[in-house]
């Protein structure tokens, strides 16, 4: 061991980079994927993010400034405080560098206080809440994938537009579920239309009969359902038995991934109207990435969770190169100069909120009939910019935006 | 229109109609636990494990053989009900001699091996099951589709039937003699361990029933049954561990209960049983129903 390191570091001396080989802490870069890796959310995020970051350390050649990458793994259940622990002991005992993914709004509220407060650095990709970009935001914490802002607008504004006028949410009971709700009703209300009402459901409810019927005595055009993973599954399945849709009203699944349209099968996902930052048939590129990781993903396709992930730790490791250290100050600072290109970003940039600001895609559900193949489950209705797509800067509740 | 709290009444028809649907279930599972408990005193935690597996089995009976849900109604309670008996013969009946937490522990653990093998094979957001009964009729308060009252009808008949041949027929009489005493009961001639052992399967096969009549409601996932575990566990505690009637009535009721938490406060609706729970608890420890032993 010791020999290969004094090799590595002696070839990365030879390469010129041996100042900033001293600079890297611990000897390793370690980043930490911490997610639901049993619950609700585990398909969409779960081992799908840590696959996608290890084929970015792959991709990386496994090393940086000279010394290894590696990447760990937690299971934070959905609760902040599982997550918190864990961060906490990767940060002071682990030595982790970075915390990457961290689905449920909750936990990654916490981890973004505490990667804040110990200077570390925050690569979000599973969580939706955009308060973590708000009034949440972070020096060193950044939002790669989507955000409730985009969802609200990007779906809502489209139905809106097809003569959605009013609207009643099924909203899950925590931060993330109460962020969704906000931003699609601000998103309804600017786009003239009005809502009606909301009932809220504890996370992980299996039935939803209840919430419908409320739903569906409210009269209102559109039930926009505030959930997501294994709750927004269950609340379309019934709302088809319900007949809620027969009776009229149409279901916004606000944040719906691939796995959960897969999950319900397309008979009954079909037309369903959804935005998202990746679908892996979108071009030769997504296609080619997205191949190499069903392959090793027991043939499923990526969820634009997965997709982040992988952005995000390439990006990352990228900063690192180029900022010569590991410190999460200098690297965020770097992460921030370089406009982000990868396989599912075309020059994206990084805002001082921590916002990636990337392209986001309407996508629309596919009828049985019109599907060619396993995973062929969307059509792109239309392609949302990036400034269009995400909460402009001025808007923003961040301490860290100076407002002139 | 006048209103009851703030609510219209035809909502609140509807809702309890609901809570009687979900009821249903609670009640299905409640009398396996039941019946396991009272006749073998062991704590079945894989209950959920085995509803679960109950859904699972239709799903795949569907998929690789195309057998559809009928065949699945009956086919999945025998398949899993045999699993129930292997489990028995192989690990459970070692533990009946020993404390009440041995049999809770063991049966803990496999559960969460089975729920490990099927989230590993089938992921955690599930698969589909189509509803073999679509459509459904307006009541004027509410829709309420065709295959829920097929629910709640199936629901009844099982419980009462379980009901009537445990209290009422002769092999129920022999079978509570047994649990009372086995020893004179064997000395009577008759294969107590035998009855056990179909006793624990019938018991699993009930979880295997409630799984299947899930399938084309929830999705079929490997987590359908920790969700519910926990709940039907409160059920029992409250109906009073091992009373077959009790679990029936307290299953249907906390459904009432719980929809009803739905319309007023719903934030509150996955804990308004605990809370149930633990002021029956405090007033009457044995249960509503239930005996001290």
């Amino acid at each position: 061991m010791k020999k290969t390191l004094a090799l590595a570091t002696g070839l990365a001396a030879a390469l010129g980079l041996g100042q900033a080989a001293a600079q890297v802490s611990d000897d390793v870069v370690k980043i930490g994927v911490l997610n639901d890796q049993s619950g609700l959310y585990a398909d969409i995020t779960g081992q799908g993010s840590v696959l996608a970051a290890r084929m970015a350390a792959e991709d990386f050649g496994g090393s940086v400034l000279g010394k290894k990458i590696e990447i760990v793994f937690g299971d934070h259940q959905n609760k902040p405080d599982v997550g918190s622990n864990i961060a906490r002991q990767w940060l002071d005992v682990d030595k982790v560098d970075a915390i990457a993914d961290v689905p449920t709004s909750s936990v990654a509220l916490a981890i973004q206080e505490i990667t804040k407060t110990k200077n570390r650095v925050f690569l979000i990709s599973g969580a939706a809440s955009s308060d973590l970009t708000g009034k949440a935001c972070s020096p060193t914490g950044f939002h790669w994938t989507y955000d409730t802002y985009m969802l609200a607008n990007g779906t809502g504004g489209a139905l809106v537009k097809a003569g959605g006028d009013s609207w009643f949410f099924l909203t899950s009971d925590y931060a993330f579920g109460h962020a969704l709700e906000r931003d699609t009703g601000a998103a309804v209300t600017a786009a003239k239309g009005k809502v009606v009402g909301q009932v809220r459901h504890p996370l992980n409810t299996s039935d939803f009969s209840s919430f419908l019927l409320q739903a569906q005595a409210s009269k209102a055009k559109i039930i926009g359902l505030a959930n997501a993973g294994g709750d927004t599954i269950n609340s379309i399945k019934q709302a088809a038995e319900f007949g809620i849709v027969a009776g009229g009203q149409r279901l916004a699944g606000l944040l719906v991934f691939i796995t959960d349209v897969h999950s319900l099968g397309l008979k009954t996902a079909q037309g369903l109207v959804v935005t998202e930052s990746f679908y892996w048939d979108l071009n030769d590129e997504t296609r080619a990435w997205s191949k190499n990781f069903m392959a090793k993903h027991g043939g499923k396709a990526p969820t634009m969770v997965h997709a982040g992930v992988y952005s995000a730790v390439k990006h990352y490791l990228t900063a690192i190169k180029e900022a010569g250290t590991d410190e999460a100050g200098k690297v965020a600072e770097k992460m921030r100069q370089m406009p982000v290109n990868d396989f599912m970003t075309k020059n994206g940039q990084i805002r001082q909120d921590g916002r990636v600001m990337r392209d986001a895609y309407l996508l629309q559900v596919k009828k049985p009939e019109e599907s060619k193949g396993p995973w062929d489950y969307y059509k792109v209705l239309s392609t949302i910019p990036a400034k269009d797509a995400f909460r402009p800067i001025e808007q923003s509740e961040c301490p860290l935006v100076k407002k002139s | 229109m006048f209103e009851l709290l703030g609510v219209p009444p035809q909502a609140l028809f509807g809702q309890l109609l609901l809570g009687l649907i979900n009821g249903a279930f609670y009640a299905m599972l409640s009398l396996g636990l039941a019946v396991i408990f009272g006749m073998l005193n062991v704590i079945n935690f894989t209950h959920g494990a085995q509803y679960m597996m109950g859904a699972f089995c239709a799903w795949m009976l569907l998929k690789f053989l195309g057998l559809n849900y009928w065949f699945a109604l009956i086919l999945a309670p025998i398949i899993i009900g045999a699993f129930g008996i292997l489990l028995e013969r192989l690990f459970l009946r070692r533990l009946y001699n020993l404390d009440h937490l041995y049999g809770l522990l063991l049966t803990f653990g496999l559960s969460l091996i089975i729920e490990g093998v099927f989230r590993n094979q089938f992921g955690s957001t599930g698969q589909p099951y189509d509803n073999p009964l679509p459509g459904g009729q307006n009541l004027g308060f509410m829709f309420l589709p065709y295959y829920r009252a097929w629910v709640v009808v199936a629901s009844l008949l099982v419980c009462l039937a379980t009901w009537f041949v445990i209290e009422r027929t002769r092999l129920g009489a022999y079978l509570r003699a047994a649990t009372e005493n086995p020893t004179l009961v064997q000395a009577f001639g008759i294969n107590v361990p035998r009855m056990i052992m179909l006793t624990y399967g019938f018991g699993v096969g009930l979880a295997g029933l409630a799984g299947v009549l899930a399938a084309p409601i929830y999705q079929v996932s490997p987590l359908m049954g920790s969700n519910l575990i926990i709940i039907v566990f409160a059920v029992v505690v409250i109906g009073g561990m091992g009373s077959i009637l009790g679990s029936v009535i307290t299953g249907f009721a906390l459904g009432v209960v719980e929809g009803l938490t739905k319309v007023f406060y719903p934030e509150a609706s996955s804990t308004v049983i605990f809370v149930i729970m633990a002021i029956v608890l405090l007033v009457r420890p044995a249960g509503l129903f239930g005996q001290t032993r």
